[in-house]
């Protein structure tokens, strides 16, 4: 692969307007993989399938003969008296009509069988995908388009296995055989025939191509949608608050008209081609009637091949047009894969290790080490431009500056959420890229500023700490931190459906049900970043006579603007602009009279 | 008349009535195509039959031009319908869509609170184009069969009615069928698009909750959530196509089993010279007729089942009532001088089928113009409800709050809302500028006065802001610090020069030093304008000229700071921890829990 082609890998292309021709085919032919290795497990049954629909269609014509026989034999033998011979003609459609209804049943239940089995199969790749893809991606994609492509163009994919794959298989077969009967009945005729293949060819690859765009567009735009709808409705608090109503409103209606206008594009397309397709049928037909009609007259045909050649190409250029139809769903279907494709084909900036490193002997003690850590979210603006610091094992190491020091980042990248640019960060003496995520998480866990709470019960949500967990240790976690009492206070305790993201919860009972989580995942470091602000100060207190049991053997880092966390610290980092100004114990930075030591006049102040 | 399955998709005919005749020029272009379609191999047999088999070279010429140009209109009409159909179908779709978001926007948070956003997205965006789906094709096809079935049926009476009647008679299996099916698959389909929003909501809920689920390494832990609900999707989905394959096939038998009928009835018919062979002929080459249209019933009513179930939940969500919205005679708020009071407030939040237990309990509480009172409790007590009730996000139970002596419930919502400005807790900002987002509650802010509001919320960082106030923030921009976020919510609350402020812990995210500073801003602001402001530190007590306390729901005290330290050890305990003391259980029973009881 050439590196401008590298340059479109993943979802590189989901924004560009225009595509170079190369890139586009390079795109199809992603979509086209992950197509054939979504489809490899069904092929045995999807054999069986085609079978099933081709005995369908055998039945299917034998109907029509059988009643040629009914016709010329039965009426006969009725009148001979012997209508036994009719009744075995009946019975015969009969049988084939079951056979038949049998056969398509067959089919159409079989074909949903794979159908869902390879939506499941996708459904769950693209899920998993998303899990495993590291914050930078997600910062930068977004949770609205994450949502469109896990619903929307999963939506587009059903609805090419929604557009009967039977027709597919009998069109495809008929226009082949018919193509061939076509040839052996009248050999000119037939050639002029197969000749609208010529302008069928170009109409299709007109069609291939702006569909391709169209159908690119239709994906791009309802993504946008989606995002304007879940940014509006997750934050319809501020919106109401604010009277954001109607100027939503119109964005809504901009993003929604962009999707019509996206999707009538395409439905012009195949509204253009599609007839356009019937045209080149019908013309054609009327051209073998002529030339046909000139040559029964010329005496070269006979005017009962005529009848025929003419009957069968209407059987010709039907299952053409079927053909097209469902083109076109295949055309809708394949600009969602290859949206899914690039997700797919993204690679996590975090990557996991191939053989994750082994445990130390007596377990994970906890000691962290930065080494020579640089770290940047934009080139050239270093965030942490060298971090070296050794944080022993049990340890608790408050972090403290002001806003863009670099706290955060500290905090991210400890809990592997980043890589550093240059440089390692070591728990233990093993670098964080050598542990496997189930070891990471055992080893480091965070509790951010965000608390977010996912819906269902409180019990799920502490237990998110630990999904093993039994009732007692949830329990025991939310008594430990304070959160027992309002939880049992809540109408089913522990049981409780919290709603959507906790909202029966205040901002500091939220607060208090992520600490719960936290301390329940037990890990050998653990990361607070800012994880108090909305607690009132009893209940700060309560957490943090927690904390000095639980961090007492364990390594903590404590991201903190209230100084009265700083207190359980053993040590404090001052940072300025990514660098460590000051670093000592917090009487010791008291007496030096540093930052720290301002900082804390200050807060002694804020208590009067 | 209309079954009550189909009462929700018949209601969707208020959004078709505008194009109507988009709709009559649609089912004309579908009608007039089949005529063309059936009539093109007429011309041709015509033609081999007539100047053909003459050997009439002159007469072939206009045959000729007559199929080419029946060839043509059919190709028209169908390119005329599908080209109605993108302009009509695909913009009621969007209507309905417009008027769902607008509808959601305005419902109020109560609802936001109980509903998940991915069964409501599930609705704006899969059950709206099933039921676009229906309405371009399955409604369309649905009458162009029926009236080919019908037609086909009234020629067979006229060819032989004995055999015509018994083909009727055999086709009501079909009728049966399908009234059978539509029971059962209206089920299985609601089951399927609940359980497809089910799914879009963990999809949201995973994508927005990605941070705490790397911080605990528990994508595993969803992956398997979310395949779970993808499978029980995939079962539901499975009894569906279960469904539609035992439909679709006996109903592939009605047609077969009746050409059989025919040839048996037919066959013994012409046998006794009841009937001619020519008759016979006719009628099994119209009996093929029928075939199509019964068999495509099969996926119209399956359509039709979907759309219909798709419009019941649309419907769902578009007839909750706005129950916070402008009762009829309210009047418009004009620069009020800021009285708010609370009187004899209680609230409770709405349950699932009754009302939950009493959060607030006959709060009175009076903030005279200018003054800026703060609310004090402990967590859970009730204060950011207190605070919400002021700008209507959530109604009162009992009681009102008044605002000038006005029932905020007898005000414009647009009028209390632009003289109420909100600062929340947990701040949102959506993706646009900074700009637009600081002046969402007034588009109209001046550069000085972004400026002035950015200082006084020490948000001054937005200017080093790769493109200053037009660099795009929220989540498809930059992200910033919870810190940084909340002093833009405050710098935007402050910029609408509200007669009253409420500022719910605004200032809990920044470290002392900042804290210190706009505090001493905010003072300024606050010396004229009406402020409610929850508050968890004993540092933005200092801002206001009293303080309520709220402890378990209730008022306990309204004082000055310094005289409910002194008086007071609950409030003392809530605000700095002192009585409550370090040795003791920090919980149990003191102020701060809220235990039950």
């Amino acid at each position: 692969m050439s590196v401008s082609a590298q340059e479109w890998r993943g979802v590189a292309a989901e924004q560009a307007e225009e595509l170079p021709g190369r890139i586009s085919t390079l795109l199809r032919r992603r979509s086209r993989r992950l197509l054939a290795s979504l489809l490899r497990p069904h092929r045995w049954k999807a054999l069986l399938l085609v079978l099933a629909v081709l005995g369908a269609n055998a039945a299917m014509l034998a109907g029509p003969y059988l009643v040629g026989v009914g016709i010329d034999k039965g009426i006969p033998a009725v009148r001979a008296g012997h209508p036994q011979t009719l009744f075995m003609i009946v019975g015969a459609m009969i049988v084939a009509a079951g056979v038949q209804a049998v056969l398509y049943w067959v089919f159409v239940s079989g074909a949903g069988r794979v159908g869902q089995e390879l939506l499941l199969d996708l459904r769950q790749r693209v899920f998993a995908q998303f899990q495993r893809l590291s914050l930078a991606f997600h910062e930068r994609y977004t949770s609205g388009r994450v949502i469109s492509r896990l619903t929307s163009d999963l939506d587009a994919i059903t609805e090419l296995l929604d557009a009967g794959l039977d027709t597919l298989v009998t069109s495809v077969l008929s226009v082949v055989s018919i193509g061939i009967i076509l040839l052996f009945l009248d050999l000119p005729l037939g050639l002029v025939t197969l000749s609208a293949f010529v302008p069928l060819v170009f109409l299709s690859r007109w069609f291939q191509l702006n569909s391709t765009v169209a159908y690119r567009r239709t994906r791009e735009t309802v993504a946008l949608v989606i995002v304007q709808f879940t940014e509006s409705l997750g934050g319809i608090r501020a919106v109401q608050a604010f009277r954001r109503e109607p100027r939503n409103d119109e964005i809504f209606a901009d993003v929604n008209d962009d999707y019509r206008k996206a999707t009538e594009r395409s439905f012009r397309l195949v509204g253009t081609y599609w007839p356009a397709i019937r045209m080149v049928g019908n013309v054609t037909t009327a051209i073998v009637l002529l030339y046909g009609g000139f040559r029964v007259m010329d005496g070269a045909m006979q005017v009962g091949v005529l009848a025929a050649f003419l009957l069968y190409v209407r059987r010709f250029f039907d299952p053409i047009a079927e053909i097209s139809q469902f083109y076109d769903s295949f055309q809708g279907a394949a600009a969602a894969l290859e949206k899914l494709s690039g997700v797919l084909e993204e690679e996590s900036t975090v990557r996991m290790p191939a053989r994750p490193a082994s445990e130390p002997a007596g377990g994970w003690r906890g000691e962290v080490r930065f080494e020579d850590v640089r770290f940047e979210y934009r080139t050239g603006v270093p965030v942490l431009p060298g971090l070296d610091v050794t944080m022993p094992a049990g340890q608790t190491v408050a972090l403290l500056g002001q806003t863009g020091a670099g706290k955060t980042t500290i905090a991210r990248l400890l809990a592997r959420f980043y890589d550093p640019v240059s440089g390692r960060v070591l728990v233990d003496g093993v670098g964080l890229p050598e542990l496997s995520e189930p070891q990471l998480r055992r080893v480091v866990a965070m509790v951010t500023q965000e608390n977010f709470l996912f819906s269902g019960t409180v019990e799920d949500n502490i237990a998110f700490g630990r999904p093993d967990a039994s009732q007692e240790q949830i329990e025991a976690a939310a008594q430990a931190i304070g959160a027992a009492a309002f939880i049992e206070s809540l109408p089913d305790g522990y049981e409780t459906d919290l709603g959507k993201r906790g909202s029966r919860l205040s901002a500091g009972q939220r607060q208090l049900v992520a600490f719960a989580r936290a301390f329940l995942a037990d890990p050998a470091v653990l990361i607070l970043d800012e994880a108090t602000s909305s607690l009132d100060v009893p209940s700060e207190r309560a957490v943090q006579r927690a904390l000095r049991t639980v961090l007492a053997d364990r390594t903590a880092l404590i991201i903190a603007h209230r100084l009265s966390t700083v207190e359980i610290a053993d040590r404090v980092l001052v940072l300025h602009d990514g660098r460590i100004v000051e670093d000592g114990p917090p009487s010791a930075l008291l007496e030096s009279g540093g930052h720290y030591a301002q900082l804390h006049e200050a807060w002694r102040d804020s208590l009067a | 008349m209309i079954p009550s399955r189909f009462r929700a998709l018949w209601r969707v005919r208020s959004y078709v009535e505008p194009y109507r005749r988009h709709v009559v020029l649609m089912f004309a272009c579908a009608g007039l195509s089949v005529v063309a379609t059936i009539f093109i191999p007429l011309v041709i047999m015509a033609a081999i039959n007539g100047p053909i088999a003459h050997d009439d070279r002159s007469a072939l010429l206009p045959m000729f031009g007559l199929a080419l140009l029946l060839g043509a209109a059919e190709a028209s009409l169908i390119y005329g319908r599908r080209w109605v159909h993108s302009v009509a179908v695909l913009r009621i779709e969007r209507q309905i869509r417009d008027d769902l978001y607008v509808h959601l926007q305005r419902l109020p948070v109560a609802f936001h609170d109980k509903w998940q956003t991915g069964q409501l997205l599930s609705r704006a965006t899969t059950d709206l184009s099933t039921i676009r789906r229906f309405l371009g094709f399955g409604a369309v096809f649905f009458v162009i069969n029926a009236l080919q079935c019908l037609t086909v049926l009234v020629i067979l009476l006229f060819i032989w009615w004995p055999l015509g009647i018994l083909v009727m008679v055999s086709m009501l299996p079909a009728g049966w069928l399908g009234k059978r099916f539509g029971t059962g698959y209206s089920q299985v389909s609601r089951l399927v698009q609940d359980q497809q929003g089910d799914l879009a909501t963990l999809a949201e809920e995973a994508a927005t909750g990605i941070r705490v689920t790397k911080a605990f390494g528990r994508g595993p832990l969803l992956q398997a959530k979310f395949g779970h609900a993808a499978r029980t999707l995939q079962s539901s989905a499975l009894r569906s196509v279960r469904l539609r394959a035992r439909f679709w096939a006996l109903l592939e038998l009605v047609p077969n089993i009746t050409m059989a009928l025919v040839v048996l009835f037919g066959a013994e018919a012409v046998a006794h010279e009841a009937l001619s062979l020519g008759g016979l002929v006719a009628f099994t080459t119209m009996v093929v007729l029928l075939q199509w249209p019964i068999v495509d019933l099969g996926w119209i009513l399956a359509m039709a089942q979907e759309a219909a179930t798709a419009a019941d939940r649309i419907y769902e969500v578009m007839d909750e009532p706005i129950t916070i919205a402008d009762r009829p005679g309210a009047t418009r708020l004009s620069r009020p001088a800021g009285m708010l009071s609370f009187e004899g407030v209680s609230f409770a939040y709405p349950g699932a089928d009754s009302e939950g237990p009493l959060v607030l309990r006959d709060i009175e509480l009076v903030v005279e113009p200018g003054e800026t009172v703060a609310v004090v409790g402990a967590t859970g007590s009730g204060k950011t409800t207190l605070a919400c009730l002021v700008p209507r996000l959530y109604d009162v139970t009992a009681g009102r709050v008044t605002l000038d002596g006005k029932d905020v419930r007898d005000l414009t919502l647009d009028s209390l809302r632009r003289h109420v400005a909100m600062a929340f807790e947990d701040p949102v900002l959506f993706s646009m500028s900074v700009r637009e987002n600081l002046t969402l509650g007034r588009p109209d802010a001046g550069e000085d006065e972004i400026r002035e509001a950015l200082a006084l919320a020490q948000a001054d960082f937005v200017y080093d802001l790769p493109w200053k106030l037009d660099t795009r923030i929220g989540e498809q921009g930059m992200s910033l610090s919870g810190g940084q976020r909340q002093r833009l919510a405050l710098a935007r609350a402050v910029i609408v020069r509200p007669s009253v402020l409420v500022l719910d812990d605004p200032l809990s995210a920044l470290d002392v030093h900042t804290e210190a500073l706009v505090e001493e801003a905010l003072a300024r602001v606050l010396r004229d304008t009406t402020a409610l402001v929850v508050v968890h530190r004993p540092s933005t007590v200092a801002l206001a000229d009293r303080v309520a306390f709220l402890r378990d729901g209730r008022l306990a005290a309204v004082g000055s700071h310094a005289h409910l330290m002194a008086g007071d050890p609950a409030y003392a305990a809530v605000l700095s921890g002192a009585a409550g003391g370090d040795s003791r259980t920090p919980t149990g029973g003191e102020p701060a829990s809220r235990a039950a009881g």
